[in-house]
């Protein structure tokens, strides 16, 4: 085929022009392939974990030391190994997880009401221009109000009922989504929108295929910082909302203030923390990361 | 230095629009000049006559009163099926404006845009999906297509055969080196069915070893696959290795100020006398027109 061309007489004469093609395509693309050093899993769990048990150790450390020193009473800050023990004796008994059933399900009723709330007004702003003008600062205004100041209205309207609670986690996360989705939705790259309008992507199949799956990584950030205000509202909320009857986390860390009980109070404290750590680290940071990663945005960490 | 603009905003009145473009969406825009349905297009190809492309005076004014910039102005010009047309011009001639208006993505503000069969758009930048594989990217070119599901994937692995990537059809595009990220976009350019390709720049950012090699590739499919192609290019060689016609299109207002027919025989390569000599030519036009610039 190329008999006309120079260069040819190099090849060898059964290669087509095509093999010759295929052969350089293949050439330059095997050259290009970076070389894909990966850690061995075993290495990689351990040097994420190594300096995580090291911090908490520390603040154990700080925390015997302090008790050692007597810087407060014994009964006002009990030692890490008494709280330890009550919080072990906890897990045994059927109050704790029925305390953390009740709180569970209103952080996800609360949260669940956010995303459909927070994210269809996201949406809806960074589609329609006025409602943008109208709304947008404040979604972010929203933001900065301390959902505690909320609780009197909330009370107010509700009584000490469940849904006061379920009020004012909604206007703390909520906002944190919608805000979330809008940076999202902004941050698309316009030539994706090109690509969408060449590909002859209709009004659904731009939003499905083009700026939500490109929106994500903002919408999973807005997403996360929802999760901890909501979870944050939720237990100022029982603390301050105590309905009768229902054991919840708020409700125990307020009756232990109330008996004195400062063992049980830490031990309570301690499942809070817990909770936040395990909720952002399992569910929404692997989401992130596995978000990111997939685009070639992130390393490990 | 701003060159006065000679047409008025009027223009748009006082030159009434032969045939606008009503649909914003390439996949229903119907074939403009022929009664048939896009549909039935798409299963019988060269049923039709007549040009691939035709501008007739398209003249295409961004912004309006004192800051208007006219992009294009009354270019004529006419791409015949199956022709491989280069479009060679300094920055800011309005060259993309002219892919632009022929995929159905913008309107002339004055002239008629005949377009006579699918198009495709190709950019500078693959401007993939980052959250698909390659294989996936082009499968979405298929679905927004219409193509049923049960055969998107197989179909979709042939084009990326074709494009010789099969090997790397579920690396994501991060994974992927600039010259097979243009190929996945030329795989996904080919899943939309068309028989027109418009590219604007498409080997612009590659090196030039991958570009030579790359050259070779669109030359085999578009003629495998009797494309019309409409390639948008600042680099003159390319112009002259690819094309079988090279339109030279000036800046400030965009307007074509030469023609010049590529009459080498194919296969090219880049580094031959006939492709270098005409090459020279154009670059001397070119130059003559950048210098029309200098203040």
């Amino acid at each position: 085929m190329r008999a006309d061309l120079a260069g040819d007489e190099i090849r060898p004469a059964s290669a087509t022009a095509g093999d010759v093609l295929d052969r350089e395509l293949s050439g330059l693309d095997h050259l290009e392939l970076a070389f894909a050093a990966r850690v061995p899993r075993r290495r990689r769990v351990w040097q994420s974990a190594c300096p995580k048990v090291a911090a908490v150790t520390f603040v154990i450390a700080v925390w015997q030391v302090l008790v050692w020193r007597e810087w407060r009473p014994e009964n006002l800050l009990p030692s890490p190994t008494s709280v330890g023990g009550r919080l072990w004796d906890d897990l045994g008994d059927g109050d704790l997880w029925r305390a953390l059933g009740t709180t569970m399900r209103r952080a996800l009723v609360g949260f669940g009401a956010s995303v459909l709330i927070g994210g269809s007004l996201g949406l809806a702003v960074t589609r329609f221009r006025w409602l943008r003008i109208a709304v947008g600062s404040l979604i972010t205004g929203m933001q900065t109000m301390p959902s505690i100041a909320w609780f009197p209205l909330a009370i107010l309207l509700f009584q000490l009922s469940e849904q006061a609670v379920t009020f004012v986690v909604i206007l703390g996360a909520a906002p944190s989504i919608a805000n979330g989705i809008i940076a999202g939705v902004d941050g698309v790259a316009p030539i994706l929108r090109r690509v969408g309008n060449a590909m002859g992507a209709g009004n659904v199949a731009m939003y499905r295929d083009f700026i939500v799956p490109a929106a994500m990584p903002g919408v999973i950030a807005g997403m996360k910082q929802g999760w901890a205000f909501s979870w944050r509202s939720l237990l100022a909320g029982e603390l301050l909302v105590a309905i009768p009857g229902a054991s919840a986390l708020g409700a125990r860390l307020q009756s232990a203030r109330k008996l004195g009980d400062a063992v049980g109070l830490l031990s309570t404290m301690v499942v809070i923390l817990v909770i936040g750590v395990l909720v952002d680290g399992l569910a929404f940071r692997r989401i992130e990361r596995s978000v990111l990663r997939r685009r070639g945005l992130v390393g490990e960490h | 230095m701003v060159v006065p603009i000679a047409v008025p905003i009027a223009v748009p009145i006082a030159v009434p629009i032969a045939v606008p473009i009503p649909v914003q969406s390439n996949r229903d825009r119907p074939a403009i000049v022929l009664a048939a349905p896009a549909c039935e297009m798409r299963s019988t190809r060269p049923a039709v006559s007549g040009p691939a492309v035709e501008l007739g005076d398209v003249t295409k004014v961004y912004g309006a009163g004192a800051s208007a910039v006219l992009a294009l102005d009354r270019v004529l010009l006419t791409v015949e099926r199956g022709e491989f047309v280069c479009i060679v011009g300094a920055s800011g001639c309005g060259k993309s404006t002219l892919l632009s208006l022929v995929a159905g993505l913008d309107q002339p503000s004055a002239g008629s845009v005949q377009v006579r069969g699918r198009t495709a758009l190709m950019f500078q930048e693959s401007a993939l999906l980052p959250w698909r594989t390659a294989v996936g990217n082009v499968e979405l070119a298929l679905k927004l297509n219409g193509v049923a599901r049960a055969v998107r994937r197989a179909r979709a692995l042939e084009l990326v055969a074709l494009v010789r990537l099969s090997e790397f059809a579920d690396k994501r595009p991060h994974e992927l080196s600039g010259g097979m990220r243009q190929r996945v976009a030329l795989a996904r350019a080919l899943a939309q069915d068309a028989e027109i390709l418009l590219m604007d720049e498409p080997f612009g950012a590659l090196d030039a070893i991958t570009r030579d090699v790359l050259h070779d590739e669109i030359e085999r499919i578009a003629a495998e696959r009797a494309l019309t192609v409409l390639f948008v290019t600042h680099n003159v060689r390319e112009a002259a290795r690819l094309g079988d016609r090279i339109v030279l299109l000036s800046s400030r207002p965009g307007r074509i100020v030469d023609e010049f027919g590529v009459p080498v025989e194919r296969p090219r390569r880049i580094e031959s006398p006939e492709i270098a000599g005409i090459a020279a030519s154009v670059t001397v036009r070119l130059r003559e027109e950048v210098r029309r610039h200098a203040s």
